[in-house]
């Protein structure tokens, strides 16, 4: 039964994904060059480990929303990972909360080889709004050294899309 | 009811003074001796769990801590306070979770914060100042705080509850989670399949927001609100200015209340589109949780559309908003609400209509009413549970949109689903009606003089009601903020609701609560 629903709001709302190029144009064209970088950089798959140190939640929602079909990044080779074994680089948010310090550098540890830390969102770069706070070491870089900051309150998917391949584009980041 | 007749005529309690300086707000202040019988008293009165319980610090003015217990009765919509001052050298204070489960939690918050002791608690574990990292004998928020030389590294140890017996294990979970979330570690004990216990270990996005409330002035502080939990950035920042304004006695415009309502629907709504695509998702049921997440995506740029902001934030000031809905941008609200409006019945069509997706969420994850009432579940689990409690119950401009609450019984991840699925229809249709009703007029009042006083704010926003209890000093700067988010009330209820059910069903029955860690951690 389910199966029939799906088929029919198929039929009568089109593939959102054939009209990305009409949607978003900006999305679309940024894509390309990310898959592009990434391709040749990373054979195809950038992965990413998330951790929250003590965001508000929004700057989560964000990356979350980057994956949605509508921004959909894992076409263009980016991908979120359960574990830091697989990633590539650490994604930071949040101001660093005091009882997340070992978890953040652990997390980060465990990530093999070569890899990026990439903060985002305003409370990661240097505490934000809690950057006074007994309980927050105020930002990512007191703690790792940080290869790239996204900016906001939280960044739009977009801005989160547009940054990412800024990383990867500059050459010697690694 | 006349409160003081009551308490003298019923439990013989004569309360020291009784401050009903606000409309619906009562200070009752009591003896040392009659603290927990009156508590005890308007527990029953209300019908109400604790819901907030807070400290002040007055050492330094009246050489005392003063602590406010308040109760909440929904027939009258009216805030009850215990109020009880003890001398600074007490340090101590009788226990009232001893007899009302609710108080628990606060008065943990309490002992760590302010480092006076709840006499005969239960439970003195710590809840946000990690035993790991944070040393004995600092409360942050003591007005004579100063921070630790050192911290981290402490050498103590948090006490799990411990489980005990043949086959029995543990399996901790987090703080760090697979996905995309805030952190919290999860304590599991098993026997076989079943949970048998679960513990929450919460506290780990703590960034002691509520002392750097103090010493700023409203307007510093409707932005560090916006960010307290960032899904509910609305709702907070209204608790905020509705404390604000009952302070200075303003009125706020019609047409102000209305784009606020509106708002806080169009919060309520993303949320709920957010969760029944998380429920689907944590099923395994991909598409539908796609589908969910295109609408959420719909609603954030709509926000984004009407107010300049995907979360709302910066709409809300002291006094009003200041973003305008214009009859264009109304009427473009109303016809993008109705696409999602189909689009929800669709998704629904095609939730129900799956055996499977059915089967997992259908009795799944079950918390009764009788368990829910007593540990106090408020807000959306608490009405999946049969609870009837919702602030915006005969509240303006609710009550002329003809507002009834959403109540369901059966308590399990399907009835928590629903409500979300009836809550979304609602929404559409007030936000009609609150669109329809917007007539010209001012954005926002200004606040005028100089007011040194106190009162609470209280929002029902998606999860539940979000209070902040506002004092302002003498320059119009905090001096105390306390901050109660729904979650702190509601975690509780998922480690009752998993008991029994099998680890794998865990992200269902947590994504079906979906409370906020940072809300909770403060
Ligand atoms: S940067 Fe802003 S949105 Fe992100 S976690 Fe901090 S307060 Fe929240």
């Amino acid at each position: 039964m389910a199966i029939l629903k799906i088929i029919k709001n198929r039929l009568v709302k089109g593939i959102v994904d054939l009209r990305r190029e009409e949607l978003m144009p900006e999305i679309e064209a940024l894509g390309k060059e990310l898959k592009r970088v990434i391709n040749r950089r990373f054979r195809g798959s950038f992965h990413l480990r998330e951790v929250d140190t003590g965001s508000c939640g929004a700057c989560e929602s964000e990356i979350i929303a980057t994956t949605n079909p509508i921004y959909d990044v894992q076409r263009f080779g980016v991908n979120f990972v359960a574990s830091p074994k697989h990633a590539d680089a650490l994604l930071v948010t949040g101001p660093v909360s005091r009882n997340m310090l070992l978890a953040l550098q652990k997390t980060y540890e465990a990530i093999p080889g070569e890899k990026f830390v990439i903060t985002l969102g305003d409370c990661a770069l240097n505490g934000g709004l809690f950057k006074d706070s007994y309980y927050t070491l105020g930002g990512v870089d007191k703690v790792l050294k940080v290869d790239l900051h996204i900016p906001g309150c939280p960044p739009t998917p977009t801005e989160i899309i547009k940054r990412l391949l800024s990383l990867l584009i500059a050459p010697g980041e690694i | 009811m006349n409160i003081r007749e009551e308490f003298k005529n019923k439990y013989q309690i004569e309360p020291i003074t009784v401050n009903t300086r606000l409309e619906d707000e009562s200070y009752l202040t009591v003896k040392h001796e009659d603290f927990i019988p009156a508590c005890l008293a308007l527990h029953k009165l209300c019908h109400s769990p604790v819901m907030m319980m807070f400290a002040e610090d007055k050492r330094k003015t009246r050489s005392c801590y003063r602590l406010n217990t308040a109760f909440y009765a929904a027939n009258t919509q009216h805030w009850y306070y215990i109020c009880l001052d003890f001398p600074g050298a007490d340090q101590e204070f009788p226990s009232v979770a001893k007899e009302i489960y609710s108080a628990t939690l606060f008065e943990r918050e309490i002992w760590e914060m302010f480092g006076i002791r709840p006499e005969g608690s239960p439970d003195l574990r710590r809840l946000r100042l990690h035993e790991e990292v944070w040393p004995e004998g600092y409360f942050p928020l003591r007005k004579d705080f100063t921070p630790p030389p050192a911290t981290g590294r402490t050498g103590q140890e948090y006490n799990f509850i411990k489980g005990e017996g043949e086959g029995l294990f543990e399996v901790p979970v987090g703080p760090v989670h697979a996905g995309i979330i805030g952190p919290g570690h999860f304590h599991f004990t098993a026997a076989g399949e079943p949970i048998i216990n679960l513990e929450l270990r919460l506290g780990f996005t703590h960034r002691g927001v509520e002392k750097l409330m103090e010493g700023k002035t409203l307007t510093e502080a409707l932005k560090l609100c916006e960010c307290v939990s960032g899904d509910a950035a609305f709702a907070h920042s209204l608790a905020c200015c509705s404390a604000a304004e009952k302070i200075f006695d303003l009125t706020v415009p019609a047409r102000a209340k209305l784009i606020r309502a509106i708002c806080l629907e169009l919060e309520r709504m993303y949320n709920h589109i957010n969760d029944i695509g998380g429920i689907a998702l944590d099923v395994g049921f991909s598409f539908a949780s796609s589908f969910a997440s295109v609408m959420k995506e719909t609603i954030l740029q709509l926000n984004d559309s009407i107010s300049g902001n995907r979360y709302l934030k910066g709409v809300n000031v002291i006094g009003g908003v200041t973003k305008d809905i214009n009859e264009r941008s109304a009427a473009g609200l109303i016809g993008k609400l109705k696409t999602l409006n189909t689009d929800l019945k669709g998704l629904e069509e095609i939730l129900f209509s799956s055996a499977s997706f059915m089967d997992r969420v259908d009795s799944t994850g079950i918390l009764r009413q009788k368990t829910a009432e007593d540990i106090g579940i408020i807000g959306l689990a608490g009405r999946a549970s049969g609870l009837t409690l919702d602030l915006r119950t005969n509240t303006e401009p609710y009550r002329l949109a003809g507002f009834k609450p959403i109540v369901l019984g059966t308590g399990d991840a399907l009835a928590r689903l629903k409500i979300r699925l009836l809550e979304f229809k609602q929404s559409v249709q007030l936000i009609n009606s609150f669109a329809g009703q917007l007539a010209s007029g001012a954005l926002a009042s200004i606040p005028a003089g100089i007011k040194e006083d106190f009162a609470l704010g209280a929002v029902e926003g998606w999860r539940g009601p979000v209070l902040y209890w506002l004092k302002l000093d003498s320059n119009q700067k905090i001096e105390r903020c306390k901050i109660t988010d729904p979650s702190f009330h509601n975690w509780e209820g998922l480690s009752y609701a998993v008991q029994g059910e099998i680890i794998p069903d865990f992200p269902l029955c947590n994504k079906s609560f979906d409370l906020s860690y940072s809300g909770n951690d403060l």
